[in-house]
């Protein structure tokens, strides 16, 4: 059986789709057979992010309705092994999922996946409910701001009451905050809520703080999993955050104010 | 685990008291039809309690007094007696010893001996106030933001309240965490009711009806375990 994650947060534009296509990515760089599934139906980025977008013909909505087979359109990734796609329709709405048919196909992806990633859309509607209802573990995704904060709360009661597992009894969803956009010295300025505060608002446990990096934005722009940029310190935040995921012990990385070195200081760096 | 096949509560009913006064069966049957008379639909089935805690009656006479109350249409559902003086045969009766209502009624014996023209037999229509009490909710993870809990009892939370939940409970309200959304307490009128908190950040706090909002609060105790009551209509803010 294949766990399911979910990558969710209420509000919309915190990071969610880059955080499926990092973690996904990651746990496929760790061996661990993966698919990323965007829920965003009519809303489709997660092919971007992950740079195939040429290259989708079928999507989760053609699956649901039999009009084409799950290897027709499962995408492989190019650069990782072991990680695959199944991207969102474009020209449908969030109707077209439904409960009988996304378990149909998670329950035929479980058979030949060990990780199945979620990208859920904004809000806390149908599509929401969809990513989030057969979750086995949930990454919260949460920028260091009240709104944001506030609707990732939201969203942790969703999951604790109209998940499959509430509504079962089962053993509740692995739940994990993941702080993205974070910017310490905004954070030591007061303008920001620090990675203390989110954690004692929202009282899950911390997967990891992803620092605010320009090399995000660059990562999406060229279609590349911000992970694969090792150079980039929302790359090695990324990689420690899957480590975690994994149940390995990461100490906590770039969280405190750099302090410009003296070079740095002088030529304005 | 499923709760809707029944569901246990506590009731009061109206039932009628016959105490008795005399073993003389005789004149109990003549007083009663007479009252039953008056208002026949009343005594029609009426749940009835025999008193025998003023005398002393031996079996035979309270199954006698049993069967004539049964005849007269009324619904035998248990007996009471003086505490002090249970009759031996308590347990052969086939009828529920009921306990005494606490503290209503002290007789006095008269040393004088009751007028003649005393009834035997005293009905009297007693209502049984007795608090039922109802059950503490008790939950264990935090309240989310729009999710509302209600408890017909207190309510206990083991976590926190986030801001956008709410809270509302017919007792007490007890939150071992933060309390950063809203906590009503007595919503069904209970100005005795109060709210604790460990760390006091609520967007509203309430008690029946009187409610108070953060800005208040924070001129009073912010971030700080409190407890929230009501003295004379004014909500009071206390430190704990």
């Amino acid at each position: 059986m294949a766990k399911i994650i979910v990558v969710t947060s209420g509000k919309g534009g915190v990071g969610k789709t880059t955080s499926s296509a990092a973690i996904g990515t990651g746990l496929a760089m760790k061996g661990h057979k993966t698919v990323l599934i965007d829920f965003d139906v009519g809303l489709r980025n997660l092919d971007l992010i992950m740079g195939c977008e040429r290259r989708v013909v079928y999507d989760f909505v053609n699956v649901i309705n039999k009009e084409a087979t799950l290897s027709q359109a499962l995408i492989k990734d190019k650069r990782t092994k072991d990680l695959y796609i199944l991207p969102a329709s474009q020209t449908r709405d969030k109707d077209a999922l439904t409960p009988e048919g996304v378990e149909e196909v998670l329950n035929e992806l479980s058979k030949d996946f060990e990780y199945i990633v979620c990208d859920s859309p904004a809000g806390i509607e149908r599509g929401a409910q969809m990513a989030l209802y057969f979750a086995d573990v949930a990454i919260v995704t949460t920028n260091p701001e009240v709104s944001s904060v506030r609707d990732s709360d939201r969203i942790l009661g969703i999951l604790q009451s109209k998940s499959r597992r509430a509504e079962q009894g089962l053993s509740p969803i692995e739940e994990h905050l993941l702080v993205t956009r974070y910017n310490p010295e905004r954070v030591s300025e007061g303008e920001m809520l620090s990675v203390a505060d989110v954690e004692e608002i929202l009282a899950i446990p911390l997967l990891g703080v992803i620092p605010e990096s320009e090399a995000v934005l660059k990562a999406s722009n060229q279609g590349t999993p911000v992970i694969l940029d090792t150079q980039a310190v929302a790359g090695q935040a990324y990689a420690d955050a899957v480590e975690r995921l994994l149940g390995e012990q990461r100490p906590l990385r770039f969280t405190d104010v750099q302090k410009k070195g003296f070079f740095k200081r002088l030529l304005g760096g | 685990m499923s709760d809707n096949d029944f569901r246990l509560k506590g009731s009061v009913v109206t039932t009628v008291l016959l105490e008795v006064k005399s073993p003389n069966l005789e004149q109990i049957e003549l007083g009663l039809k007479e009252k039953i008379a008056q208002v026949p639909q009343f005594f029609n089935q009426a749940p009835l309690i025999i008193d025998i805690s003023q005398c002393s009656l031996s079996l035979a006479q309270f199954q006698g007094l049993i069967s004539l109350c049964r005849e007269l249409g009324l619904a035998v559902i248990g007996w009471r007696a003086a505490d002090d003086a249970i009759p031996a045969w308590r347990q052969d009766c086939q009828l529920p010893l009921l306990p005494n209502a606490n503290s209503r009624q002290i007789n006095i014996k008269s040393e004088t001996p009751a007028p003649a023209k005393d009834p035997h037999v005293v009905i009297k229509t007693v209502v049984e106030e007795r608090e039922v009490s109802q059950p503490t909710k008790m939950i264990t993870k935090p309240v989310r933001s729009g999710q509302q809990i209600y408890s017909s009892g207190d309510l206990v939370v083991l976590s926190q309240v986030s801001a956008g939940a709410e809270v509302l409970a017919e007792g007490n309200i007890h939150i071992y965490g933060a309390l950063r959304g809203r906590a009503l307490a007595g919503v069904k009128g209970d100005t005795s009711a109060r709210i604790f908190c460990k760390n006091m950040e609520a967007e509203l706090v309430a008690i029946a009806g009187n409610f108070m909002l953060s800005d208040a609060l924070q001129k009073i105790i912010w971030k700080d375990a409190a407890q929230v009551l009501l003295v004379d209509e004014t909500l009071e803010i206390a430190s704990l």
